[in-house]
C-alpha cells in the first residue's frame, strides 16, 4: 500500500471541558477521496483547522508527506501543498475571480517580493490562473469581483484557487454547501476526476455526493472517529446508523 | 489607460502648471504653496502604501516625517558649523546625501517599530504606532544638542547639483520630481506581485495565508518602504521651511497625513496628492479669514466620510477597480 500523503495520529484538542478532537487518527492515501462525515458539532471543522494550521492541537501527530507539520503555520503548510477550501468562502472580495486565482499562482511560484512588473501583463500568472478558472467552469466570470459572484461561483472559485496552488492534497470543507442540485452534480463529477491529481479529504453533508465519491468514509461523532470503511461498510455499520444516518438511511 | 490613471496624471500636471503660472505672474508665494502641496502629497503617498494598499492604519508616520526632517536639520547644522558628526564624519549640505541618510534612518526605525507593531492589528496597531511616534517626539524635545523644544534652523537651504535651490521654482521642481517618482513607484508597486499580496492581505488575511503567503513579511516590507518615502518628504519639508522642530514628530502630523489620504481617497494613486492640494488650499483660503479654519476642515472631513467615501478621487474617477 502506498504511503499516505496525510497521516494523523491520536490528535487531541479540548476547549475547556469540551473534547472537540478526542484521539482522532486518520490518513489520506494517494488517489483516494476520503470523506469525513458527522453530525453538526462533531468537530469536523476543528479537525480541518488543526490540519491546515489555524489551530494548534493539544497533542498528537500530523504528518504531511512524511513530514511533521505541527510547527508550521498556515502559510507554510499551504506551501507544502495543502489546498484548503473554506466552509464559508474566504476570498479577496475586491479582486476579480482571475486575480484571486493569480494570487495562488504567484504563491506557488514563490515570488511575492517583486515590486515592479504589473501582474496583469504577466502571462506566467494569468495563463495558469485562466486555466484553473476554465477547469471549474468560471471562465466567463473571470473579471467579476469575488464579492459580486454568486454563492455557488465562490465555492467554485475556492476550488480553482486550490487547483492553481498545485495542491498535493485537497482539504475541502463542505464544498457543496449551499449549491443547487445542478451545481452539486457538476461538482461531484469534477471531484471524481480530481482524485487522480491529488487525494481529497472531503467534509460534506451532501450524502448523495459522499456516497458517490468516497473511497473511504470516516464518521466523526463527539470528536471521535467511530468508524472508517468503504461506502457499503459505513452504510451498514450499526453504530453509524444509530449515531448519524438515522432510521431512514 | 484607465480613467483613474488619466485623472491622476491630470492632477499631477495641474500642480506643475499652477507653479509655472505663478512663476509667470511673479507670485513666488503661490509657488511655495504648490511646493507644500507636493511635499505633503509625497509624505501621504508614502503613508498610502501602508494604509491604502496594506490596510495598516499607522498613526505614527510623523516619526518618519520627522526623522527625514531632522536628518536634513542635523546634517546641515554640522556642515554649517563645520563640526564633525559621528566618528569624524562631516555633516553635509547636499540634499541627495541627506535624502539617503534620512531614508535609511527611517527604514531602520521602521523595521524596529514594524517588527513589534505588525504583530497586532486594528486599534492595537494604531495605538502602538502612535506610542512609538510619541516616544520619538519626547526624545526630540529633550535633546538639547539639536534645539530641544525650539527646533533647529537651517540657515541656508541645502544644495542640489546644478541648481540654485533658493530659487522657489528650482526647489519646487526638485520636490515635484520626487513626488512624481513617488507616485510612479506607488503605481508600480500597487500593480506588482508584491502589491497583489499586500492588498490581498488587507482584504482577507486568512485567504492570503491559505495560499501560502505569510502576511507579516509582506506588511513589514510595505511599512518600511512607506516610512522611507515619508521620510524623504520630511527632509524636503525641512528644506522648504528651513526649520525643523519636534512638531514634525507630533501626533497632529500623523493625523494630518491620514486626513490627507481620507480627503483624497484611500489607496488611490493620486488620492494623497489630491488631499494635499485641497488641504493646503483650505488652509490658505480659510486660514486668511478665520484662525478656526480647522473647524471647517473638520466639517468637510465629516462630509467626505459620510457621503463621499472615496474622497476626491472617488468623486472624480469612481470606484477603485482591481483588474
Amino acid at each position: 500500500m502506498a504511503e499516505p500523503i496525510l497521516d494523523i495520529r491520536d490528535l487531541r484538542k479540548s476547549f475547556g471541558a469540551l473534547k472537540a478532537t478526542d484521539g482522532v487518527s486518520l490518513d489520506l492515501k494517494p488517489g483516494e477521496i476520503h470523506a469525513l462525515i458527522g453530525p453538526n458539532g462533531a468537530g469536523k471543522s476543528t479537525l480541518i483547522h488543526q490540519i491546515a494550521g489555524s489551530l494548534q492541537p493539544d497533542s498528537g501527530e500530523i504528518r504531511f508527506e512524511g513530514r511533521d507539520v505541527k510547527p508550521l503555520d498556515v502559510a507554510a503548510r499551504a506551501r507544502l501543498g495543502m489546498g484548503r477550501t473554506f466552509q464559508v468562502s474566504s476570498l479577496a472580495p475586491e479582486f476579480s475571480a482571475l486575480r484571486n486565482v493569480m494570487l495562488a499562482v504567484q504563491a506557488r511560484q514563490g515570488s511575492s517580493f517583486r515590486f515592479f512588473r504589473p501582474v496583469m501583463h504577466d502571462r506566467r500568472l494569468t495563463e495558469p490562473a485562466k486555466e484553473a478558472l476554465a477547469r471549474v467552469g468560471l471562465s466567463d466570470r473571470a473579471d467579476v469581483p469575488a464579492a459580486e459572484l454568486s454563492h455557488g461561483e465562490r465555492r467554485q472559485l475556492e476550488i480553482a484557487i486550490a487547483l492553481a496552488l498545485g495542491a498535493k492534497a485537497f482539504l475541502l470543507d463542505e464544498p457543496m454547501a449551499g449549491m443547487g442540485p445542478e451545481g452539486s452534480q457538476a461538482l461531484t463529477t469534477f471531484l471524481d476526476g480530481l482524485r487522480a491529481e491529488a487525494p481529497i479529504l472531503l467534509i460534506e453533508h451532501d450524502m448523495d455526493a459522499v456516497f458517490a465519491l468516497a473511497d473511504r468514509i470516516s464518521v466523526l461523532v463527539y470528536g471521535r472517529i467511530i468508524a472508517t470503511g468503504t461506502v457499503d461498510e459505513i452504510r451498514n455499520h450499526p453504530a453509524v446508523r444509530e449515531a448519524y444516518l438515522g432510521e431512514g438511511a | 489607460m484607465t480613467r483613474e490613471t488619466s485623472i491622476s496624471i491630470l492632477i499631477v500636471a495641474g500642480l506643475l502648471a499652477a507653479a509655472f503660472i505663478a512663476q509667470a505672474m511673479g507670485e513666488t508665494f503661490y509657488i511655495t504653496l504648490a511646493t507644500r502641496m507636493a511635499i505633503l502629497g509625497l509624505a501621504a503617498t508614502g503613508l498610502n502604501i501602508a494604509l491604502g494598499l496594506g490596510g495598516l492604519v499607522s498613526f505614527g508616520h510623523a516619526a518618519f516625517f520627522g526623522i527625514g526632517g531632522y536628518a536634513a536639520g542635523i546634517l546641515a547644522t554640522h556642515a554649517f558649523n563645520s563640526e564633525p558628526l559621528l566618528f569624524g564624519l562631516p555633516g553635509t549640505n547636499q540634499m541627495i546625501v541627506i535624502w539617503i541618510t534620512g531614508a535609511i534612518a527611517a527604514a531602520l526605525v521602521a523595521v524596529l517599530i514594524g517588527l513589534i507593531s505588525l504583530r497586532t492589528s486594528g486599534v492595537y496597531f494604531i495605538m502602538i504606532t502612535l506610542a512609538f511616534a510619541q516616544m520619538i517626539y519626547y526624545f526630540a524635545i529633550s535633546w538639547p544638542a539639536y534645539g530641544g523644544e525650539d527646533g533647529l534652523s537651517i540657515y541656508v537651504r541645502n544644495a542640489f547639483p546644478g541648481t540654485n535651490t533658493l530659487a522657489p521654482m528650482s526647489f519646487f521642481l526638485i520636490c515635484f520630481a520626487l513626488l512624481t517618482l513617488g507616485l510612479i513607484l506607488f503605481a508600480l508597486m500597487r500593480d506588482s506581485r508584491f502589491g497583489a499580496a499586500l492588498q490581498a492581505g488587507r482584504q482577507n488575511e486568512t485567504r492570503l495565508a491559505a495560499v501560502g503567503i505569510g502576511p507579516f513579511r509582506v506588511r513589514l516590507a510595505a511599512f518600511v518602504i512607506s516610512a522611507m518615502m515619508t521620510a524623504l518628504a520630511g527632509a524636503l519639508f525641512a528644506d522648504l521651511n528651513r526649520f525643523v522642530s519636534p512638531s514634525m514628530f507630533s501626533w497632529h502630523m500623523s493625523g494630518e497625513l491620514i486626513v490627507l489620504i481620507i480627503l483624497g481617497g484611500v489607496g488611490r494613486l493620486a488620492g494623497p496628492l489630491a488631499g494635499a492640494i485641497v488641504y493646503v488650499l483650505f488652509e490658505f483660503a480659510l486660514g486668511g479669514i478665520t484662525e478656526h479654519w480647522q473647524f471647517f476642515l473638520g466639517l468637510i472631513l465629516l462630509a467626505v466620510v459620510l457621503f463621499a467615501r472615496g474622497g476626491v478621487m472617488g468623486l472624480l474617477a469612481g470606484r477603485a477597480r482591481h483588474g
